[in-house]
């Protein structure tokens, strides 16, 4: 008989024996995920700090085997550069939804890049906000319906959205930015390595990576998780294209 | 080494502050209270700590949340309407039980209100600085030693209670200038162990199983205990009750007043003394936990009324008073509000007045 050989195993960085709540069909648990295997493969899981946004990533606080800490909505910008600076060995990393991190946390999300803070920040683009149950994001595509938006959003009224990317971009400290998503295999791939060098970077001292991962809200979007990857490819990533805006501190686009 | 020096109040405080361990330093500017971020930005780098002006006050008080929770020694500054905007950081502090230290140099409000010195935050300080209900220890100096002595002992209280610390001052204290002896510099090695007490609750990494968590609020359920053992721990507080009782031996007036008002009535005290009058003073020192009962234990039969004196309009810490007095003597107000400084004059002319009625 053959020998069996593992060759995959969850990772360290997820609690065993844990169920998350994220929806099913939800990227959320995905990117879980990546971060625990990035950091996982950089040996750094003893340092690892979670800086949470609120939002539906609250859900990983059960789920994740990291050090922790909840900020309150919008502040995760600002909680983490208190950590990072009075800690500066630990790797810090934030968690923060479109409305977390594009709203009501615009200052602090620009502020703390524009310092060029050395720490992490993941960004979970979904273009609703999916906790409070679909209400319009900063992020919502013009047409999209949420329960703010019932008519879909209107550029007249609502304003346009927001490329947070593309804004953190204009200014001269952050070292790197990417925009990933996590619909396939290839770019499940391609955002774990995104993250990884974004922590690498961190350890090497090198200032502020963001990672904004464009993902799907089956629940709010009201679309089945087939559906909803559809919706993602034909109309999130147009407007919102996944690549590289800036590495090394050299700028791509 | 203890050491005495000339210092103007906001000044005083940031170097105690230092003193005390202070290593981590978050503000945004505001009148009256600039020197002490200014005086942070000098002096962090210089032992080793860090400063950063924040974007706003609420990020500033975030940062402060940040910092303290990984275990090192944090403070911040503000001045009433920014005070206002630390509402979300110190709620979150006191929830999740993180110790860190914040001081209000007080203005004329509410709103933008005035630059000029006032006492308009009392009930915001000592009854809802921020949504929940929780309390925290105010500390309310009435010269620059206090603010010095207070800063210092601030850090302490905030880590044995896990808890944020207040120290309510004003505009006139953190401008005048007064002789203090500073404390000694903690150690590197006394923060350290400080520090160390900390580490299983801090959030910088740790050993897979062993992680900590920060946790302001519970998603699941449990919010409650948290409420409950948060309240066994402001009932053990009365321990920590601190109130000057000035001249109340055979006090047939007393006045009621705290920080600068306390020191100006102190001066028509004495005035008061020399014409005969049986006048003195109860300040409270923390005006929380309150000194209700220096207030409800007067001898009703020789207090004749109580005189309460506050830079507010209206009063804020009389209500504090009447419920300890409970009707039996009558209280009558000095105020000055928005700003303007109450004069020794006007503190005596009120007090004479109420004399005539009630002596
Ligand atoms: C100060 C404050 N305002 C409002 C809320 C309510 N709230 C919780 S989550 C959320 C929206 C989160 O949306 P997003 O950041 O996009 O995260 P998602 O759930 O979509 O992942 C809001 C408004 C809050 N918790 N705190
Ligand atoms: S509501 Fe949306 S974002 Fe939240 S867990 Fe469900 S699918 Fe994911
Ligand atoms: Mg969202």
């Amino acid at each position: 008989m053959a020998e069996e050989k593992k060759v995959y195993t969850r990772t360290k960085g997820i609690l065993p024996d844990t169920v998350s709540g994220f929806c099913p069909g939800c990227m959320h648990s995905t990117v879980h995920k990546i971060i625990g295997e990035a950091a996982e493969e950089l040996g750094k899981l003893d340092k690892l700090v979670r800086v949470e946004g609120v939002g539906c990533c609250g859900l990983g606080q059960f789920y994740v085997s990291c050090d922790e800490t909840i900020a309150a909505h919008g502040r995760a910008g600002a909680v983490a550069t208190g950590i990072k600076r009075s800690s500066p060995d630990s790797l810090v990393y934030t968690y923060q939804g479109d409305g977390d991190l594009a709203a009501i946390g615009l200052a602090e999300t620009l502020s703390a890049a524009n310092r060029g803070e050395n720490f992490t920040v993941i960004f979970i683009n979904n273009g609703i906000y999916g906790m409070t149950g679909g209400q319009m994001a900063p992020t919502t595509l013009l047409g999209m319906k949420s329960t703010t938006t019932p008519l879909g959003r209107k550029a007249e009224e609502h304003g346009y959205p927001l490329h947070m990317s593309e804004i953190i971009n204009q200014l001269t400290a952050p070292y790197y930015i990417e925009r990933v998503s996590c619909d396939t295999p290839q770019h499940v791939i391609a955002a774990r390595n995104a993250i990884k060098k974004a922590f690498q970077y961190q350890l090497e001292g090198k200032g502020y990576s963001i990672i904004e991962i464009v993902t799907s809200c089956p629940t709010n979007w009201g679309l089945d998780t087939l559906k909803s990857l559809d919706f993602l490819r034909e109309n999130m990533f147009k407007e919102y294209p996944l690549g590289v805006f800036r590495d090394g501190g050299e700028k791509k686009q | 080494m203890a050491e005495r020096v000339f210092m103007k109040g906001t000044e005083a405080i940031a170097e105690a502050a230092v003193r005390a361990g202070c290593r981590f330093f978050a503000g945004y500017p505001i009148t009256p209270q600039n020197e002490i971020p200014e005086y942070m930005a000098r002096r962090m780098p210089e032992v080793g700590g860090t400063f950063v002006q924040g974007e706003s006050e609420v990020a500033s008080v975030n940062m402060l949340y940040g910092a303290a929770s990984t275990g090192i020694r944090a403070m911040s500054s503000s001045s009433s309407c920014g005070i206002s905007l630390y509402s979300e950081g110190v709620s979150y502090c006191a929830s999740a039980r993180i110790p860190m230290v914040y001081i209000n140099v007080q203005r004329g409000g509410p709103g933008i209100g005035a630059i000029q010195p006032s006492q308009q935050d009392y009930n915001q300080a000592t009854k809802a600085s921020g949504n929940g209900g929780f309390r925290m220890i105010v500390l309310a100096p009435d010269s620059v030693q206090e603010c010095v002595d207070m800063v210092y002992e601030a850090f302490d209280y905030a880590e044995r209670d896990q808890n944020p610390v207040l120290i309510l001052t004003d505009g006139v204290m953190g401008t005048m200038m007064e002789p203090v002896v500073l404390p000694k510099m903690k150690s590197d090695e006394e923060l350290a162990k400080c520090r160390e007490k900390f580490l299983p609750r801090a959030i910088i990494g740790h050993p897979l199983g062993q992680q900590a968590t920060c946790r302001p609020g519970s998603v699941g359920g449990g919010q409650e205990e948290k409420n409950i053992a948060a309240a066994e721990l402001y009932k053990s507080w009365d321990k920590d009750i601190k109130v000057e009782e000035f001249m109340m031996d055979d006090a047939e007036i007393v006045f009621a007043a705290y920080g600068i008002s306390a020191r100006i009535s102190r001066a028509v005290i004495r005035e008061l003394r020399e014409q005969g009058i049986k006048a003195g003073m109860i300040r409270p020192i923390t005006i929380s936990p309150f000194p209700y009962s220096s207030f409800s234990n007067l001898d009703f039969n020789r207090v004749k009324g109580i005189i309460d004196v506050e830079m507010s309009i209206p009063a804020q810490m009389k209500w504090d008073v009447e419920y300890a007095v409970y009707g039996r003597c009558p209280i009558k107000e000095v105020l000055r509000s928005g700003g303007q400084l109450l004069t020794n004059d006007q503190v005596k002319n009120g007090a004479m007045e109420f004399i005539k009625e009630v002596l």
